[in-house]
């Protein structure tokens, strides 16, 4: 709970700091500032310190996974202020307001990673998403943001539509909005409620950008400023996943059956579509936008399989995936040329930066000794305990698609040479801290346990 | 602990060179490595050597089932030793190329090397994968750095066909693991596992293309001679010598003994993919005009009798095998020496240009000589010692009704190599010598020392196989004991 209100109050901070602070530096500052204090404070929550009270009347249960997952959100946020919150300038002259909206995401993260309630649930999604829009279009100036916008907050909204109803459904079926509150009688399955569940279960997959709900990401991916773009495909896209495990984990477990087939379908389309796709693009930034819907056809991995292995292994890939493309997207962001041939020659001049360009790459290739290849290892396991091999020969297979496109920047980077040179505006602290991240990714992939201990005690 | 330190020298040895800038330093570096590896290779694996320190186990991923388990035995000695045995030749016998950023290459080399070491003697399914991967990596950009003019795609190639094969068996070790009485990755609790036989099948060839991509046996070949020619020659010794290595050894200790009743219904399918492999690599051999691929191919046939004699299951043919990886490491390196000099010296490959070079070059002649009669497998050669006893296995094999069949169409592997091998050295050593071949000069110390190393090891073990018999003996007879039992109960 604790976790909420503070990232409430420090958006609130944040929008009314733009009137006594003068420099961008000191804006900078304090929002740093103000992310570090809120993962102390989740981190205190975590160990059992709760700082504030508040009866939330069981509509919402902030246990260690909830916990867990706004800590990796909240690091997450860090990260991408540290890395990224120099080129959030470049975009518009709302600066104070870009850190205020992302605070209050961070807010939405906290509510739909413990709501117990389908109306929580419903509110969390929108407050995540609302400042989403904002965001997206917030190079006003540029026609493609403009559509970015309107054509996320379209597909946003519509999403939402079908969430509602099938809540309606839901509650008209069952009487209650509670996800602990639905009692089946396996033999009698009202169609009320299988019907509300399917709207749901789209709903969901619109959020996450799974097959065949899809199509606004790449669009919305490029044509949003490139510094959104990697919070929006990160920390947001992860938040939606964590509440689409809850959500079917505690309330339709037990009615498995019913649309375990479908989304498998669901997955395997999202797996093939996103990698396949990405082969074809010339683009750093659309490749990206589709990797994220392929890795987001992993993660589906994790709503078909629903064991304990999933879980862990979710809490896993939000972290590994959440930092290997902000990082990625840190430096893309600072690129004037953003196809893959404007990376030719990058290695010669950045070494330390290709160098930590390549661990993110591998991770997200899933290669072993990355975090990357433990997080695909654990929804490969979740998977095959449940029994579909078939499902998992097909992610395997995928995967190998993807090195191609993961692996077409490093050959850029490395292997061709060019002769322009990148002027790139690149700090000692931005490449400390890539190199953090870096350092990050590789522990995660060798002792996850440093992660997923915290899930238990 | 040896093993340990086996596994840690060229992977510290590799991380520290990635910070030395000189050409000279970073050579000396490495092969000063090298030679630590070597110590530690041959010590663990001669008497001296305590079973305690040929086996360490460290905790790890313990939720996972997984732990740092790693053990010298027969096999893993033997290919452990070829690891460490071939490094310090390769980079004797490289020492005259030079590398743009050398630091970067020998990091990578010495990182390979601790890939490979790690693979051999890992005796934990998932620490096998970790180390499958780490040896690839490297290898991927050492290739497409330092390689010829069409590295890029190639090495790509390679790439994206063993990553794709090695996650299938990814998930061949998962289905196991889930079969496991202890939930444990550890090898010993694979081979507890008994499977029926229709799961077997599914998760042998799993396991098995992954093997079958990296050997390579056909039709999974296609890979490697475009490789083994675009890449730099010293990356090219290790795939070749070494890395290979990885495909065999994976059906010896994670294929036949885990699922052995698959391996016996399958036997025949993988035989005769390897037998039409050796006819037709033998026969592609005998068109090359390039020197590197002509030896590429002439791999794909050694590869392919070994695969064929594994799935024979014979104990003569297995300790034919454990020898003939050893020997074939040793040989392909030294024809890989021969390859380097002249191309370094010709500035090209092609046997169309070359001839006349004995007159020039008479120690480089005479060694080369000695290495081409061993790829043939002449008797006094090592490689004799090794080709009889498998070809001895496959012929006396119980579990194939085709046995007299494939061993016949095997042996044509001997007469197809004389006539490619022989004919290579025709057209480089002897005849008129041309405009090219008329300023060659002989070889220097440094070469002539690698390939008097390769030429010795190749007399010694043709003449005298014991040693190599005996420290793989044991291990061949508790394999086989177990893949037998599990025929009978097939039968």
């Amino acid at each position: 709970m604790n976790a909420l209100i503070f990232s409430a109050l420090s958006g609130v901070a944040m929008m009314f700091a733009g009137i006594w602070l003068r420099t961008n530096n000191s804006i900078r500052s304090l929002a740093i500032l103000l992310s570090l204090v809120n993962i102390v404070v989740t981190f205190l929550e975590l160990r059992g310190v709760h700082i504030v009270q508040v009866n939330t009347a069981g509509m919402l249960a902030f246990d260690s996974f909830a916990l867990l997952f706004i800590l990796i959100a909240q690091v997450s946020t860090l990260v991408f202020f540290l890395l990224s919150s120099r080129d959030m300038e470049k975009v518009g002259r709302n600066y104070p307001d870009y850190f205020a909206l992302i605070f209050f995401i961070l807010a939405g993260v906290a509510i739909s990673a413990a709501f117990q309630s389908l109306l929580l649930l419903f509110l969390g999604i929108e407050i995540m998403s609302i400042p989403l829009y904002i965001l997206a279009g917030a190079d006003k100036r540029n026609l493609k943001s403009n559509e970015a916008s309107l054509k996320y907050f379209l597909m946003g909204s519509f999403s939402t539509g079908l969430m509602l109803m099938g809540i309606a459904l839901l509650y008209g079926a069952t009487g209650t909005f509670n996800l602990q509150g639905y009692v089946y009688d396996l033999a009698n399955i009202p169609v009320l409620l299988i019907a509300g569940l399917m709207l749901l279960l789209f709903a969901m997959s619109f959020k996450v950008s799974a097959a065949p709900f899809h199509f606004w990401t790449p669009d919305v991916y490029d044509g949003s400023p490139s510094v959104f773009t990697s919070y929006m495909a990160t920390v947001v896209k992860a938040a939606a996943f964590i509440a689409f495990m809850r959500l079917f984990a505690e309330s339709f477990g037990a009615i498995k059956t019913e649309w375990k087939v479908l989304v498998g379908i669901i997955t395997a389309a999202t797996l093939f579509i996103g990698n396949i796709t990405a082969v074809f693009q010339q683009s750093v930034k659309r490749m990206l936008a589709y990797s994220s819907i392929a890795q987001a056809g992993f993660m589906m991995m994790a709503i078909y399989a629903l064991n304990s292995d999933a879980k862990e292994g979710l809490l896993l890939y939000a972290a590994a995936y959440s930092l290997a493309t902000i990082g990625i997207f840190a430096v893309l962001v600072k690129m004037k040329d953003q196809t893959f041939d404007g990376f030719n020659g990058f290695a010669r001049q950045q070494p330390l930066v290709a160098a930590t360009l390549v661990i993110f790459l591998l991770s997200l290739a899933g290669i072993p000794l990355t975090a990357g290849f433990l997080s695909k290892f654990m929804m490969l396991r979740a998977t095959i305990v449940e029994g579909n091999i078939w499902l998992v020969v097909f992610a395997v297979l995928m995967a190998a698609v993807s090195v191609y496109y993961y692996f077409r920047l490093i050959q850029a980077m490395y292997f061709r040479e060019s002769n322009q040179t990148l002027a790139l505006d690149i700090t000692p602290g931005f490449r400390y801290t890539l190199v953090g991240v870096a350092a990050v990714t590789i522990i995660l992939g060798v002792f996850p346990n440093v992660l997923t201990y915290w899930l238990y005690f | 602990m040896i093993v340990l330190l086996l596994f840690l020298v060229p992977l510290i040895g590799g991380l520290v060179s990635f910070a030395l800038k000189d050409d000279r330093t970073a050579k000396g570096w490495a092969l000063l490595v090298s030679f630590v590896t070597l110590a530690l290779a041959i010590w663990g694996n001669s008497v001296a050597g305590t079973d305690a320190g040929r086996a360490f186990q460290g905790a790890w991923m313990g939720s996972l089932g997984s732990s740092f388990s790693l053990q010298l035995d027969g096999l893993s000695g033997i290919l452990t030793l070829l690891a460490a045995v071939a490094y310090p030749i390769i980079l004797l016998a490289t020492w005259n190329s030079t590398y743009k950023r050398p630091g970067n290459f020998f990091a990578l080399m010495l990182l390979t090397q601790a890939g490979m070491i790690g693979v051999f003697t890992a005796t934990d399914a998932l620490l096998f994968y970790f180390f499958w991967e780490l040896a690839l990596i490297p290898m991927y950009f050492l290739c497409s750095q330092w390689g010829g003019e069409r590295r890029i795609a190639v090495t790509f190639k390679f790439f994206i066909y063993t990553f794709a094969a090695s996650v299938l068996m990814l998930i061949g070790l998962l289905y196991l693991y889930f079969q496991t009485p202890d939930r444990s990755f550890a090898l010993q609790s694979f081979y507890a596992i008994e499977l029926p036989v229709s799961q077997q099948s599914v998760v042998f060839w799993l396991l098995f293309i992954a093997f079958a991509v990296k050997m390579p046996i056909f039709p999974f070949h296609t890979w490697q001679p475009d490789t083994y020619e675009q890449s730099p020659t010293a990356a090219t010794m290790v795939l070749s010598g070494i890395m290979v290595k990885m495909g065999v050894f994976g059906v010896i200790r994670w294929v036949i003994p885990v699922v052995p009743a698959a391996a016996y219904s399958w036997g025949d399918v993988v035989m005769s993919m390897s037998i039409i492999g050796i006819i037709y690599a033998s026969l592609i051999a005998i068109q090359q005009n390039d020197l590197k691929r002509l030896i590429a191919y002439s791999s794909i046939a050694h590869i392919g009798l070994m695969a064929a004699t594994l799935f024979a299951e014979t104990e003569s043919g297995w300790q034919g095998v454990m020898m003939q990886m050893f020997n074939h490491g040793v040989n392909i390196i030294g024809l890989w020496i021969v390859v380097e000099l002249i191309e370094r010296q010709m500035g090209t490959r092609k046997l169309s240009e070359l001839g006349g070079l004995a007159q020039k070059a008479p120690a480089l002649a005479i060694l080369l000589v000695i290495v081409a009669f061993a790829n043939i497998s002449l008797p006094l050669t090592n490689a004799f010692v090794g080709e009889f006893m498998m070809f001895n296995g496959i012929f006396t094999s119980t579990i194939t009704k085709y046995n007299e069949l494939f061993a016949v169409l095997a042996m044509l592997s001997i007469i197809l190599a004389a006539v490619y091998t022989l004919n290579m050295i025709q057209k480089v050593f002897f005849g008129p010598v041309n405009n090219l071949t008329a300023n060659a000069t002989d070889i220097r110390f440094n070469e002539k020392l690698a390939l008097g190393v390769v030429v010795l090891l190749i007399l010694v073990f043709g003449i005298y196989p014991q040693p190599l018999l005996n420290l793989t003996g044991g291990f061949v007879d508790v394999i086989l004991n177990k893949a037998n039992v599990a025929h009978l109960i097939v039968k």
